[in-house]
């Protein structure tokens, strides 16, 4: 039985709340358009500088979920809380936003791991994390906060 | 440019215009290579079997962005997006067109600013939700 013995370990319990080292990287032109041209998304304000200069915010800015791939490109988190499961799903995302993302922007971001559960579902035995992650610009703005949820589970071959 | 909706012209129980999107193969790549997430369950369908999926799957993050865009077409320039959420509930797969709608729940003034709460999803073509989420933004008034 799975369920008589955690997967919940003492080091993954440790790590809760525990923030990971700071990352910052710069903002590129050229990745906030081709992130806008990935998602389909043809709205002016992402690729189109003139048009973007006669706006509220007078230049281009990034679409809401582009803060996400910053994460993408730093690869895992800094933070030592590794799933011993290797197959992960995402399970939800929460943002909330402050500030415009633009390009030539210093965006430093930090996470911590904010919680754990174990649960059995369709995927077999699951572990659920919630992160939670801050990106703070170059003026030292809370840019956006967003937290996740992913489960993770024991990849199996097919029957 | 989407068009822009005023406060005053939306009221609680109206329909965000729903935003249709046709995710393909072609398309999961280019947001891998555009995000960075280079997970195979989102490109190498063996990949994907031998990790209990039944194809390769959308990305999360790329129907987070779906929704994104209905709220940003909804709100237009003058607007902003102050919170979205979303469950993954469902997986979805490539090659089927998907759907991203929302009603509007909420309409109050906080802090000076005109906010609408709304209620959004994103629905197969067969009319299961997949995505359900929230998300708040505030609109520009006329008269200011």
């Amino acid at each position: 039985m799975s369920s008589s013995k955690s997967i919940i370990t003492k080091e993954l319990k440790d790590a809760i709340g525990v923030e990971s080292e700071p990352v910052t990287k710069e903002i590129e032109k050229g990745a906030i358009i081709k992130f806008a041209e990935a998602i389909g998304d043809t709205n002016s304000i992402y690729n189109d500088e003139e048009i973007a200069r006669k706006t509220k915010y007078g230049g281009l800015i990034a679409p809401p979920t582009f803060l996400r791939s910053i994460d993408g490109f730093l690869g895992p988190s800094k933070a030592n809380v590794k799933s011993p499961y290797s197959a992960v799903v995402d399970g939800g995302s929460e943002w909330e936003y402050f500030e415009p993302v633009r390009p030539g922007d210093l965006i430093t971001v930090t996470d911590y791991l904010s919680d754990l559960q174990e649960k059995d579902g369709k995927l077999g035995n699951m572990l659920i994390m919630v992160k939670e992650k801050k990106y703070v610009n170059q003026f030292n703005e809370i840019v956006a906060l967003q937290r996740t949820t992913s489960i993770s589970y024991e990849p199996q071959s097919p029957k | 440019m989407p068009t822009q909706n005023y406060y005053e012209d939306i009221n609680v129980g109206d329909e965000i215009p729903t935003l249709q999107k046709n995710p393909t193969t072609q398309q999961l790549v280019k947001y891998a290579g555009a995000s960075g997430d280079y997970y195979q369950i989102h490109y190498d369908k063996s990949f994907a079997l031998e990790n209990n999926l039944p194809d390769v799957i959308l990305h999360g993050a790329l129907k987070n962005a779906f929704l994104g865009q209905l709220m940003t077409d909804f709100m237009g320039l003058a607007g902003e997006l102050k919170k979205l959420t979303v469950q993954y509930r469902a997986m979805d797969i490539p090659g089927t067109p998907i759907f991203a709608k929302g009603t509007v729940t909420k309409k109050y003034v906080e802090n000076g600013e005109n906010i609408l709460e709304c209620d959004i999803r994103l629905e197969t073509h067969e009319g299961k939700v997949t995505t359900p989420g929230k998300a708040k933004i505030s609109l520009p008034s006329k008269t200011s």
